[in-house]
């Protein structure tokens, strides 16, 4: 009985998470296509579409009459021409994904960063991500949003943030000339600074980093003769399609000493990049098999899993399709970008009542040109 | 289908990931691989000691007794490999269900494979000059001339990103166990199945199964973490890999050979009776070995020459892996043959080059799930044209109208050199170029291997540094 109740509240929050959806997607559209509050890009492709976005846009899956978001627009400025009217006194800042080589995709935000990074923390369980504790973002900062979003975290509970860059351009350099011995350099010169500064009694708690420089920094740690627990590290976040069921299982079954309520150590895998927000993990239990399992910040962005030859198709639960991403806030509007990842669909789940996608992983006609795993 | 675990130092380890390695016609998943990441090849890197201590445990006698009944089981037992048994033919299907090569040729190189570890004794006997392994082992030791020697071991553990184009290969790290050195094997992705076998027939025969590790995974993050985790370590690749590693003394990296055949002044007006040794150096072991034949360089009759190799070769067929007369390797990456057809036919258009096998049909053939290059030549009638000096992996061989005087500045690098000439001078100069690796002067055939002499280096003074010690 008690499952059946379950099926039925299951059934009910995901019908008014679908309204929820379908009600801010139609404000959001209103937003951006109208005069006095959209941004210079959409009401110059208004004009193009061969629909009114402001009277035939009622639903989410209205959004597919848009043709597909090419990541071309995002290269190349002028970059007002992404900031809505309505937001174009504001403080702007802008981020940037790729550019390794040619112009980088940019895109604006104005208060987004942090809105998202404030609905990741309350997801964040207190006994490991004590409030008030300082953190450490290890990773990329530069162009990218991370660096101004793990501070904004750490602020908004409270602790003061340590920050150590990581060049993402520099290292894919690295990786494509194969100068292997310069990129191990580079990596051990971001680990000593970490140790440094975990070293310093800054009463560091909790950190972001990349899962390449999470492993590097463990492995030096016990190379050293010390742990990640010893530095008194208890909650870490993560991400990207490297943080995988096995490099979870490789971290804590050997690298952490043993799962959370072990070794003190808690951490949890996270799914988004410069263009949407962040999604969230499914606790991951070595029970189930470590697996991971992602679910958007809906309403302001959704991850649907799509069929390779029709990319307006859902694939069933289970299956596998290439990771879609709509973005959907007053700062930007980004319908139906392809991601250049694939994984499969997952069914809601009781805290967020909506599709998630698991398995993420280079979309496989790409992979051969993706260098991943590279922070 | 059968499981290949990671093994480490001896533990088969069940990774979460794995790959499939599938029927290069049909499909079928033949193994799953179990792939880990290089935290894991770092992380065990730190207990490499343990290895070479296990191997301490032993003499090299006893190690090179172990490795001679490995040989004969690893060619003729039933082994305990990954989650299921598996019998010599079944090793050879497997073998070539994956690559893509024919059987008969899977079957030579599992009696090479053999011969090498049941004369793992002769083989370091040529290759240390006679050296009593047990000074090796001890450290120092005198040879006998009242002069004390001493070597030291170099690193632990040798590591080795291996490849998957002929099982053959492998033959370069086998001496290694005797040398009581540990080892760190990333297999290539189509070919897991020699280093797996190996290992199993190793352990089998009695040595200490802490020593050897097998890391399947992504080759950039498994073969850079074993690389940078090993003071020594040997990587197979192409030209990119041969540049980046070079002059890099932890390294000992394997590229392309570029070998070839040169026929001196004297030798070229008698090319005929040297014909069966230029088709052999050329075919062998499907021509996909860098000790195969690339280029023929002769002062005279280059267009004949040409034309009787692909009388020869030219008619050769793709043939099914199982039958008995199947000499060439199917190409199984999708676009693989093709791509490489597209560059050949860039150089065929160069109007100094003739396509010599043009007459004997399509040399490109597609099928439903592979690809086949049939043997190929052309005639370059100078140096200077741009197929003159390329590396296929399958039957394909210019021959090179150049003087003698200009063919070692015109050569390049050569891995095996067959120099077929009888003038004192140029046997000299030959002797001398330091672009050369392996020489064979007279009719020789490029892939014919003497493993009592070294291959791209001596494997014995990359592991160990001979130095000075004192004793009072």
């Amino acid at each position: 009985m008690s499952d059946r109740a379950g099926d039925i509240d299951i059934a009910a929050a995901v019908q008014a998470a679908r309204e929820r959806l379908d009600a801010h997607t139609v404000e959001i559209v209103a937003w951006h296509f109208h005069e006095s509050t959209g941004c210079p890009f959409w009401l110059g492709k208004k004009r193009e579409l061969k629909f009114d976005p402001l009277t035939e846009i009622r639903s989410f899956d209205d959004l597919k009459k848009f043709p597909p978001f090419e990541d071309e627009w995002l290269r190349g400025g002028p970059v007002r021409r992404w900031a809505p009217r309505a937001l174009a006194d504001k403080p702007i800042y802008v981020f940037e994904t790729g550019g390794t080589t040619g112009v980088p995709k940019s895109r604006i935000a104005v208060e987004d960063f942090r809105i998202d990074y404030s609905l990741f923390s309350d997801t964040l369980p207190e006994e490991y991500f004590p409030l008030g504790s300082n953190w450490l973002m290890l990773g990329p900062s530069g162009p990218r949003r991370l660096r101004l979003a793990v501070e904004h975290l750490a602020q908004h509970r409270g602790g003061i943030c340590f920050c150590i860059d990581l060049d993402p351009r520099w290292v894919i350099k690295l990786i494509k000339k194969g100068w292997m011995e310069h990129l191990e350099a580079y990596k051990k010169h971001c680990i000593e600074q970490a140790i440094t500064i975990l070293g310093a009694g800054h009463d560091i708690r909790c950190m972001f980093g990349t899962p390449k420089l999470i492993e590097a920094l463990c492995l030096e740690l016990e190379e050293r003769g010390s742990s990640l627990a010893e530095t008194g590290i208890t909650g870490i976040f993560s991400g990207g399609t490297e943080f995988t069921p096995q490099w979870t299982r490789f971290c804590i079954e050997e690298l952490f000493g043993g799962p959370p309520e072990e070794s003190g150590i808690y951490m949890t895998p996270t799914y988004g990049n410069t263009l949407m927000g962040l999604a969230c993990s499914k606790p991951v239990t070595k029970g189930d098999g470590y697996k991971i399992t992602y679910y958007a910040p809906q309403p302001r962005a959704v991850v649907e899993v799509v069929a390779f030859d029709d990319y307006d198709e859902v694939v069933p639960y289970g299956g596998t399709g290439r990771v879609k991403l709509t973005t959907l806030t007053k700062e930007f509007f980004m319908p139906g970008f392809l991601e250049r990842d694939e994984g499969e669909r997952e069914p809601p789940y009781v805290k967020y009542p909506w599709d998630g996608v698991s398995g993420v992983r280079p979309f496989h006609e790409l992979a051969d040109a993706t260098t991943v795993g590279v922070y | 289908m059968i499981n290949l675990p990671a093994i480490r130092w001896g533990e088969p380890y069940e990774s979460l990931e794995a790959d499939e390695a599938t029927h290069f016609l049909t499909g079928e998943p033949v193994a799953r691989v179990n792939a880990v990441g290089s935290g894991i090849v770092t992380r065990d890197a730190k207990k490499a000691r343990r290895a070479r201590q296990a191997l301490r445990s032993m003499s090299p006698a006893a190690l090179i007794d172990a490795c001679r009944r490995a040989g004969e089981l690893f060619e003729m037992a039933t082994l305990a490999v990954g989650d299921g048994r598996q019998s010599p033919d079944d090793f050879v299907r497997q073998t070539s269900a994956t690559t893509g090569m024919p059987i008969a040729m899977c079957q030579a190189n599992v009696a090479k494979n053999a011969f090498v570890l049941k004369n793992i004794g002769q083989i370091l006997d040529a290759l240390t000059r006679g050296l009593d392994l047990d000074i090796l082992a001890r450290g120092y030791g005198d040879e006998g001339r009242g002069v004390t020697v001493s070597y030291q071991a170099q690193t632990e553990v040798l590591g080795a990103v291996l490849p998957s184009n002929s099982p053959g290969v492998h033959a370069l790290w086998l001496p290694v166990i005797p040398l009581q050195i540990g080892l760190a094997l990333k297999p290539g992705s189509q070919e897991p199945w020699t280093p797996y076998r190996v290992a199993a027939a190793m352990v089998e025969a009695g040595v200490p199964k802490e020593a050897i590790s097998i890391y399947p995974g992504a080759g950039g993050d498994i073969g850079a973490a074993i690389l940078s985790s090993y003071r020594r370590s040997m990587i197979f690749g192409g030209p990119q890999t041969i540049q980046q590693y070079a002059g890099n003394e932890r390294v000992q990296v394997h590229g392309p050979g570029y070998s070839k055949i040169l026929l001196g002044d004297d030798a070229a007006g008698n090319w005929r009776d040297y014909l069966d040794v230029m088709v052999d150096s050329v075919y062998r072991n499907g021509g996909r070995s860098c000790i195969n034949c690339s280029s023929i360089y002769t002062p005279r009759h280059g267009g004949e020459i040409a034309a009787a190799l692909a009388e020869r070769l030219g008619p050769i067929e793709a043939l099914p892996p199982d039958d008995p007369q199947a000499g060439l390797a199917a190409f199984t990456t999708p676009g693989a043959a093709a791509a490489i057809w597209a560059a050949i036919e860039r150089d065929l258009a160069d109007p100094h080059t003739t396509h010599a096998t043009a007459a004997y049909g399509p040399r490109l053939v597609e099928q439903a799930t592979c690809a086949y290059l049939r043997p190929t030549v052309w005639h370059c009638r100078s140096t200077g044209c741009p197929g003159a000096n390329k590396e296929y992996m399958f039957p394909a061989v210019a021959v090179v109208d150049c003087p003698q005087a200009k063919m070692l500045e015109s050569i390049g690098p050569t891995l095996v050199c067959t120099a077929i000439t009888q003038d004192e001078s140029f046997r000299q100069d030959l002797i001398a170029a330091t672009h050369i690796d392996r020489l064979n002067l007279g009719p020789i055939p490029t892939p014919q291997v003497n493993w009592l002499q070294p291959h791209e280096g001596n494997l014995v003074e990359f592991l160990y540094r001979n130095r000075a010690l004192q004793a009072a």
